[in-house]
């Protein structure tokens, strides 16, 4: 009996290390999908379970992971618009690019490589969001979405008609076709066409570090004083600077931060393919973030975890479809977004889940005995 | 002359921008969402109008009705499917299915029609261009035409939202939806009726467009969609004119610098002006200040 | 995103809109013009000309009066637009005082903590708070010298947990910065064990550590009233700014906000400004009242002065016709009496702009669209 009590002591100990409150519940199932998927995936491929072409999506599910939850971040934590990820992306994966192909001859390790031209990415991608972000972070709602929606196109636009190349051992750029003293080999970056002859260096492994890292930051903000000086001014801006939340600092932490993980994501992207064109971070990669965020349930880190891996599978496991894939992936956007958000719908399926979720049943039990016995004691 | 030239391309170019900004613009301040399907409506109109002309050769402006038609059909069916159920669920949600409806509707043209570029012939297929000043300054017919439609259109708006019963309707529905539903406005009518106007006014901007840019993609209503609605933000969201204003001055910005600045870099700079206005005026040229009540 | 109720148009008319049916009601036959105290623009400068009908002459609590006053408000106006929203205002609150701002709907008291607190910037006119002009300073910085305000309609974190709420207010005493917030450093373990025990300490004080892990926005509307002086109090202001604290309570909870707000001054030592319509409370615990009627002063004084003052009855009752007379030949004989009762004893009737309408029509009415209006916010 008494061996009984203390297991049940323990267990509730456990519960409440991993399941305490909203942040420890929240970090719990978020790196819980990520390791376990990560396991799952790695055996499911040594056991030739996994197709090659889903095997050759295993980076960028993980990328697009990375930037789902860095989205968030502007989206769901600090409540703005962003619809130019992509752009941050865009600068970190060409950042990247140039980084391991400068240090290719003196540094063999392509892991290191990779680390590098991460880092640099995250760097030249912060260093655009500061540059964005001070001057159009006053501005409000809609107006802060159109302008990222600008910064991605013009990011896009500038390196359409950007060039890079190596001169020996020195970078050159221009806005022409010809780079001086640079041959057709030595050059990294040919506007339109992008980057050719990459040496991949991203692994699934490394790309789910990736990934577990970008989770680690926005959980950690997420719970801390800028975290919550960040939701503070999302839920009411007013009341945040009465109680003297500097309103832009905070915003801007959260956009910076932002744009630094999606630099981080998109050098590891960019070193997952032989070549990369600036128009793959386009309006529309951009969106397809966003749409992971939502889908995922705004501000909810697993929820665009899963949206992210479902969303990046879907049109793969669509390809039976062939021709009708991408409607079809329309048509479910389309039907789980009303189903998620419609408010009828929502109550509806709430009422289902009451009776058949065990635990609710359970708590509905519990509270009905509390009102019955003052005494009865029910954990929220 | 060349400068003239340009001026006139470029009005033409903003006029296409502003009425399809229209449709952004209308839709944005009566149900407070960005419809990012509505740059595919215009597609769908070009891709009808096409088609009525090509295989069943028909005049080219029954087809214009005919498209116009159509895609207000589309409008108001897009709206009522997908829209409808998500309205007061926030902005953000909306968002996104309309980027659902813009893939629906991109996916579907390329399966109906194929990812071939289509040529598409001109409403005024045979019209002669005008040439001024020893043959120097050219106007065709399609810039001309579009100036034209543009302007009147705007007339007939302004008057439609000012003077009629169903424009007040609209209007106060947009300022406040529940109040306007106490006034006995019937809300749903009101949105379905920016929706059918929007699309319609989608379809006049694609057949015009592609009689301009004779080539008609899947993908052809994405980009100007994208752009007029950089119009409707840089003239203040919400506001009719300032949706003409945005979109002309889009289009003027546009083909400015792709004439004397650069042809590669010519979104960047449109995109470029949009922030500086932006930083300018928060709110956009025309855009009403809103003050937050303490 | 912003879901925060948006008004377009004259920022100024923050009473009278609040009622749910704005500024229309001027056009009602009911509305004699005669009758005071409607919530009706009138601009303060065509009402009472460049005079100032009551000059400062605020006096400040024995205990205060060695010490400069923690606020000092000198001429403070406001024009929106052609419109005088406030004008002459001048008013001077002691270190340790509870003061009380009152005047009908529409009188320009939020104004002015709006004013105090740079949600608007003055037109004219100076403020001093803790010796030192608040000239060029932002609401952020207002906080940051030490005012902290509550709303009148509750602006909570709505998302956050009750204990959150009280944590963002200590943001500027957590002292760790960015790097320490990403990667849990041990200095952010020990800041956030620090503020973590001074939130449960401040929700002991008002005896809500059993909802710390509530969502501010799920909580009742009582709670959510004193969660707002919770975290105002954390910013650990010199002076508090409480706009309409008793706004929709039941008397028995106005009664207990009121040994709360005393138990508050006496705490903590700090100043309290109230704006309330409660006559109880601020006759209750305020030492000094200021009373406003359109944009300007009319009386100040200690309870006892403002409660037989003539022009604070007649603001507040105005004077009337027909039914009303009869009253007013109460008023004359005991103004106080007069007074108490049309104040004190309903919620409804506390507000003189919403009773008036009440004595020609079916009585009550109109009150209960304005508390209805209220509940909505």
């Amino acid at each position: 009996m008494a061996e009984r009590k203390e297991n049940k002591a323990g267990a509730k100990r456990l519960r409440n290390i991993f399941f305490g409150n909203e942040y420890k519940k929240e970090a719990t199932i978020s790196y819980g999908i990520l390791i376990v998927g990560y396991i799952l995936l790695q055996l499911g491929a040594n056991a030739g379970l996994i197709g090659r072409n889903l095997q050759g999506q295993f980076v960028p599910i993980c990328v697009y992971i990375s930037l789902a939850i860095s989205l968030n971040l502007v989206v769901g934590i600090s409540g703005e618009l962003s619809l130019g990820h992509a752009g941050f992306m865009s600068v970190g994966a060409f950042t990247g690019i140039i980084v391991t192909r400068m240090m290719e001859a003196s540094m063999p390790s392509g892991n290191v490589r990779l680390f590098f031209a991460v880092l640099a990415g995250a760097i030249t991608a912060a260093i655009a969001g500061i540059i964005i972000g001070i001057p159009i972070l006053g501005l409000r709602g809609d107006y802060l979405a159109i302008v990222t929606l600008a910064f991605g196109e013009i990011v896009r636009n500038i390196m359409n008609v950007l060039y890079f190349g190596l001169d020996g051992k020195k970078l050159k750029f221009a806005f022409n076709h010809t780079i001086d003293g640079v041959e057709g080999n030595q050059r990294i970056i040919t506007g339109a066409i992008g980057a050719t002859g990459v040496t991949k260096t991203a692994t699934f492994t490394t790309a789910m570090l990736l990934t577990l890292f970008t989770l680690f930051v926005v959980l950690n903000l997420k719970n801390s004083k800028h975290g919550r000086c960040i939701m503070a001014v999302r839920d009411n801006r007013i009341a945040g600077e009465s109680i003297g939340i500097n309103v832009k600092k905070y915003k801007l932490i959260a956009f910076v931060v932002s744009a630094a993980l999606a630099g981080m994501a998109g050098a590891m992207f960019g070193q997952n393919y032989s070549t990369l064109a600036p128009l793959k971070f386009n309006f529309n990669t951009s969106v397809l973030i966003l749409v992971f965020v939502v889908l995922g349930g705004i501000g909810n880190i697993w929820g665009g975890i899963l949206a992210a891996t479902l969303l990046t599978i879907l049109p793969e496991a669509l390809r039976q479809f062939a021709d009708y894939r991408m409607l079809t992936y329309a048509v479910v956007l389309i039907v789980v977004m009303i189903c998620t958000y419609n408010p009828t719908i929502r109550a509806r399926a709430g009422m289902v889940w009451e009776k058949i979720s065990p635990r609710k049943r359970r708590k509905k039990k519990a509270e009905e005995a509390a009102d019955h016995d003052e005494t009865g004691k029910e954990e929220m | 002359m060349n400068f003239l030239n340009s001026l006139i391309s470029g009005l033409s170019l903003g006029s296409v921008y502003a009425i399809i900004a229209l449709g952004y613009t209308m839709v944005y301040g009566i149900s407070k969402m960005l419809n990012f399907a509505h740059g595919d409506v215009i597609m769908v109109g070009g891709y009808v109008s096409f088609c009525l002309t090509m295989y069943m050769g028909m005049n080219g402006w029954i087809a214009l009705a005919l498209a116009m038609a159509v895609c207000t059909l589309l409008g108001i069916t897009i709206e009522r499917l997908a829209y409808r159920p998500l309205r007061g669920t926030g902005s953000l949600a909306v968002l996104i299915t309309a980027i659902g409806v813009s893939y629906f509707l991109q996916n579907s043209a390329l399966l109906i029609w194929g990812a071939n570029p289509r040529v598409f012939t001109s409403l005024f297929n045979g019209v002669d261009t005008i040439h001024a000043a020893n043959g120097q300054l050219t106007i065709t017919a399609e810039s001309l035409f579009t100036i034209v439609a543009n302007i009147v259109i705007m007339i007939c708006l302004t008057l439609f939202v000012s003077r009629t019963k169903a424009g007040k309707a609209m209007r106060a529905v947009s300022e406040d939806n529940g109040a306007a539903q106490l006034m006995g406005i019937n809300v749903n009518r009101s949105i379905s009726m920016t929706f059918a106007i929007g699309s319609g006014l989608a379809a006049v901007a694609g057949v015009l467009m592609c009689s301009a840019y004779p080539v008609l993609m899947p993908t052809t209503g994405s980009m100007p969609g994208i752009k007029a609605f950089t119009a409707a933000v840089f003239g203040g969201i919400g506001s009719i004119p300032g949706a003409m204003i945005g979109g002309l001055i889009l289009g003027l910005i546009e083909i400015m610098s792709r004439a004397y600045i650069s042809t590669e870099l010519s979104d960047a700079i449109v995109f470029a002006c949009l922030i500086i206005v932006l930083l300018v005026k928060p709110t956009g040229l025309l855009g009403k200040k809103v003050n937050e009540k303490v | 995103m912003a879901d925060d109720k948006i008004i377009k148009g004259d920022p100024m008319n923050t009473d009278i809109s609040d009622t749910g049916h704005g500024y229309e009601d001027r056009e009602l036959t009911y509305y004699d013009d005669n009758v005071g105290g409607r919530a009706v623009f009138v601009d303060a400068k065509e009402q009472w000309g460049d005079e100032d009908p009551y000059p400062d002459t605020t006096i400040l609590p024995e205990r205060d009066k060695d010490m400069t006053p923690v606020l000092e408000v000198k001429n403070l106006g406001i024009d929106f637009g052609g419109l005088t929203a406030v004008d002459n205002f001048s008013l001077a609150i002691g270190r340790t005082e509870i003061a009380g701002l009152i005047g009908p709907n529409g009188a320009g008291k939020t104004t002015i903590f709006n004013m105090l607190t740079k949600v608007y910037e003055p037109t004219r006119g100076e403020i001093f708070f803790n010796s030192k002009s608040t000239e060029g300073m932002n609401t952020v910085d207002i906080n940051k010298a030490g005012m902290a305000r509550t709303f009148q309609n509750i602006r909570l974190f709505d998302k956050l947990t009750v204990e959150e709420n009280i944590k963002v207010a200590l943001h500027s005493y957590t002292d760790y910065h960015l790097l320490n917030a990403v990667f849990h450093s041990p200095k952010y373990r020990r800041e956030e064990k620090r503020i973590h025990e001074e939130a449960m300490k401040m929700l002991e004080l008002f005896e809500m550590t059993d909802v710390a892990d509530h969502k501010a926005g799920s909580l009742p509307y009582g709670a959510q009233r004193r969660l707002e002086i919770m975290r105002a109090l954390a910013t650990k202001p010199r002076l508090l700014l409480l706009d309409e604290p008793a706004a929709g309570m039941n008397p028995s909870e106005t009664a207990e906000l009121m040994k709360t707000i005393k138990e508050i001054r006496d705490k903590f030592q700090i100043a309290i400004l109230l704006i309330e319509h409660d006559m109880s409370l601020v006759m209750g615990i305020c030492e000094g009242i200021a009373v406003l009627n359109y944009g300007r002063t009319i009386a100040k004084g200690t309870p006892a002065e403002i409660q037989s003052n003539p022009q604070v009855i007649e603001a507040y009752l105005g004077k009337s016709r027909g039914k009303m007379e009869e009253e007013e030949d109460i008023e004359k004989q005991d103004p106080e009496a007069a007074f108490k009762k049309g104040k004190v004893t309903s919620k409804v009737e506390s507000r003189p702009d919403r009773a008036k309408p009440a004595a020609d029509h079916a009585k009550g009415t109109p009150g209960k669209t304005d508390k209805k209006g209220k509940e909505i916010r």
